[in-house]
């Protein structure tokens, strides 16, 4: 190549013939394999993040789908009614209904032929503690019911959980003085009889969370409402607060050092931790202005905060992106300004606003450090808060914050629930997801 | 080709409809336009000609105070149409704009249908009292405009759906809808293949009728074909104005004569 642009290097008019085009230099040789080289990181790269991905899903899977079964002892109870009454009248109402449950119980091994030597107390403990109160709360809202016999699905207690799902072993009980392997030959026995079964768990979806020695009766239900109205004062004040600031911004601020100030200013706030926002929150709301500890309309503030830069950043990029002809054909037929960006700037910019929202929404879900600081982590004994302004005020948890607060229990029977939660958490998101997608094809407009 | 009673100002018989006086614009530091005097006849077409960067468009741009859109823009000077000093502070540049209309080098149509494009400046200035008010504005202006036969079965079809000619002519129709009494535009056929940049030029001398038309183009040829009068620019000033005749065929300026002529721009 070189001697032939060095021999003809003063003719101008008659260029240097190059080499065949059937033959590669080495120069486009080593631009290919160059070309060629980079295809291939980039490829491994994607693998790399997909095999992440399958292992995150194939893990939150494995771990987290046993926290949609649940273990359920069939026992048909005898309701009589001075049994009942008697029950009532004492100070710890529960420990009589548990007697009343131990009989049927015992009733129900012996009539399935199973034979053991064990105390009604022993017996008592392959069921959850909270079975008792299940079958109060089941005659107070009935009391037709007394009289009768009643067939009630009661919970098991969570190592007879564990054990039908693999999670508890014999050796496992050796040290522990909750259960013991005979109890586990009557569990075997039971469940082939059909009297102990795992089911689908509606508790675990729509219940309020428990108490530690009780893991088998959490559930996410009651978080679920806890995130739900934050998320509504979220969508309520970050929505019209970003979008108007954006739109203001973008559109009529004037440009100088102080607009300057504001844009690099909330570009960092969407890079500050949120834990900062927290405490923020905490400082502002809690201390300040004297707002309920953990309720969620506190929670929706701090996550107000946290989204409005994501929303105000994604809404300004999509007014940008919307082109100037269509300003300049508003304005050049008298359109005012605003005519200009309300009327044709806007609903242009819609999708892009909307997905910008709609993540900045999913983020706030899925947030749990701020709501650590403002107490909306811990056990929430209460159970769905009864209307409105009780959602808004009342204590109460997250879903992210509730998936922390088993995670951290000592019980793996909370662990796998803890997972359970993640698999709802991540469905939330995914839908929310979807919705943008959804939206952005639905409102995008071509011109 | 020139039967309109165009008068030359100084004659004193006809005001001018635009009379500028020493008008100079800035962009931040630059001077775009340096001492600008120019009248511009009612019910005529003038035609700003000169090569690119010599600010005939930011001139143009001045008639109807787009630029008050760029924030380092400043204009001075004096712009009266009809005798109104158009930078006044009392005037609304908005109301100012539903009187001069503009067409841009890019046809822009709004993403909406063929028939909002055009009802929506009518609809924001209040110029129908009903819908039927309406449709007669529409179905007039896209009459005036030559794109009514073309369009009349699918005025709720998008206007951005249509080809490149006929989004030009349905700007002009929305430009058309607001009754301007002054049309401004800022190379309108640039985008346009030749047939559809005939339409245009066609259109244009039959809006003469009605309208003062102000034209930037960068065809020497079309300048020739569509305006009477014709003002060359170069470097930010007015070299030359006069009638279109003359200027192509005897300009008194030796750079007018280059540019004309095809030794530069």
């Amino acid at each position: 190549m070189t001697d032939t642009t060095a021999q003809t290097g003063g003719a101008v008019a008659t260029p240097a013939r190059k080499g065949s085009l059937l033959e590669v230099d080495s120069l486009t040789r080593k631009r290919n394999a160059a070309e060629a080289r980079f295809k291939m990181y980039g490829l491994s790269a994607v693998i790399v993040g997909l095999l992440f991905l399958v292992a995150l899903l194939a893990t939150i899977l494995s771990n987290g789908t046993s926290a949609f079964t649940q273990t359920f002892i069939t026992i048909p109870v005898p309701l009589e009614r001075a049994e009942i009454e008697a029950a009532e009248k004492s100070i710890v109402k529960t420990s009589k209904y548990r007697a009343i449950i131990g009989t049927a119980f015992a009733n129900v091994l012996s009539s399935a032929g199973i034979e053991t030597d064990m105390s009604a107390k022993d017996l008592d403990k392959m069921m959850s503690s909270g079975a008792a109160a299940s079958v109060r709360d089941f005659v107070l809202a009935n009391p037709g019911s007394i009289g009768t016999t009643h067939t009630f699905d009661l919970l098991a207690s969570s190592r007879v959980d564990g054990y039908l799902k693999g999670r508890v072993t014999r050796e496992d009980l050796i040290n522990d003085k909750n259960l013991d392997a005979a109890h586990l030959d009557i569990v075997d026995r039971l469940n082939a009889a059909g009297i102990v079964q795992k089911r689908f768990n509606w508790q675990f979806i729509f219940g309020a969370d428990a108490s530690d020695s009780r893991p088998e009766q959490a559930g996410i239900g009651v978080s679920m409402i806890g995130s739900f109205f934050m998320m509504l004062v979220v969508l309520v004040l970050s929505l019209p607060i970003g979008v108007a600031a954006s739109i203001y911004l973008e559109e009529f601020a004037p440009k100088n050092r102080f607009t300057d100030l504001i844009e690099v200013n909330i570009s960092n706030l969407a890079a500050v931790p949120s834990i900062v926002f927290g405490i923020l929150g905490l400082a502002a709301f809690i201390q300040f202005a004297h707002l309920p500890q953990s309720a969620p309309l506190v929670g929706g503030l701090v996550l107000t905060l946290m989204t409005l830069p994501t929303i105000i950043i994604s809404t300004r990029a999509s007014l940008k992106s919307v082109p100037p002809s269509i300003r300049n054909a508003a304005l050049g037929v008298g359109a005012s300004k605003m005519q200009s960006v309300f009327h044709h700037v806007l609903p242009l910019a819609m999708p892009g606003i909307l997905t910008g929202t709609i993540i900045g929404l999913a983020q706030a879900l899925g947030e749990t450090a701020p709501l650590l600081l403002i107490g909306m982590v811990g056990f929430i004994a209460s159970n769905v808060p009864d209307g409105v302004a009780a959602g808004f005020l009342d204590p109460n948890s997250a879903m992210p914050a509730q998936i922390y607060e088993w995670a951290k229990r000592a019980d793996p029977a909370f662990y796998e629930r803890a997972w359970g939660g993640i698999i709802i958490l991540l469905l939330f998101l995914m839908t929310m997801n979807i919705i943008a997608i959804i939206l952005r094809r639905r409102f995008e407009r071509r011109w | 080709m020139n039967e309109m009673p165009v008068v030359d100002a100084e004659a004193g018989t006809l005001l001018p409809k635009i009379s500028a006086k020493k008008v100079q614009v800035f962009y931040g530091e630059t001077h775009a336009i340096k001492d600008v005097d120019l009248n511009i006849a009612d019910r005529t077409v003038t035609a700003f000609i000169g090569p690119s960067g010599c600010g005939k468009s930011t001139f143009l741009r001045c008639l109807n105070r787009m630029n008050d859109t760029i924030d380092i823009c400043r204009v001075e000077g004096d712009i009266r149409i009809d005798g109104e000093d158009i930078y006044d502070p009392k005037v609304d540049p908005v109301q100012l704009r539903a009187k001069v209309g503009m067409v841009f080098q890019k046809p822009n149509p709004f993403p909406k249908s063929i028939y909002d494009n055009i009802a929506y400046g009518p609809r924001i200035h209040g110029l129908s009292r009903s819908k039927a008010d309406l449709d007669e504005i529409v179905a007039n202006s896209l009459q005036k405009a030559g794109l009514y036969e073309e369009v009349k079965d699918r005025l709720d079809e998008p206007g951005t759906g249509l080809s490149g000619g006929q989004q030009q002519r349905l700007c002009i129709a929305r430009a058309i809808a607001v009754s301007p009494e002054v049309i401004l535009m800022d190379e309108p056929c640039s985008a346009l293949d030749p047939i559809a940049t005939a339409k245009i030029e066609e259109l244009i001398d039959e809006l003469r009728e009605n309208y003062t038309i102000v034209i930037v183009t960068h065809s020497m040829q079309q300048a020739a074909r569509v305006s009477q009068r014709t003002a060359f620019f170069h470097l930010g000033n007015l070299v030359e104005e006069g009638e279109t005749k003359e200027i192509f065929t005897n300009p008194t300026d030796r750079r007018t004569q280059d540019y004309i002529t095809g030794r530069f721009g």
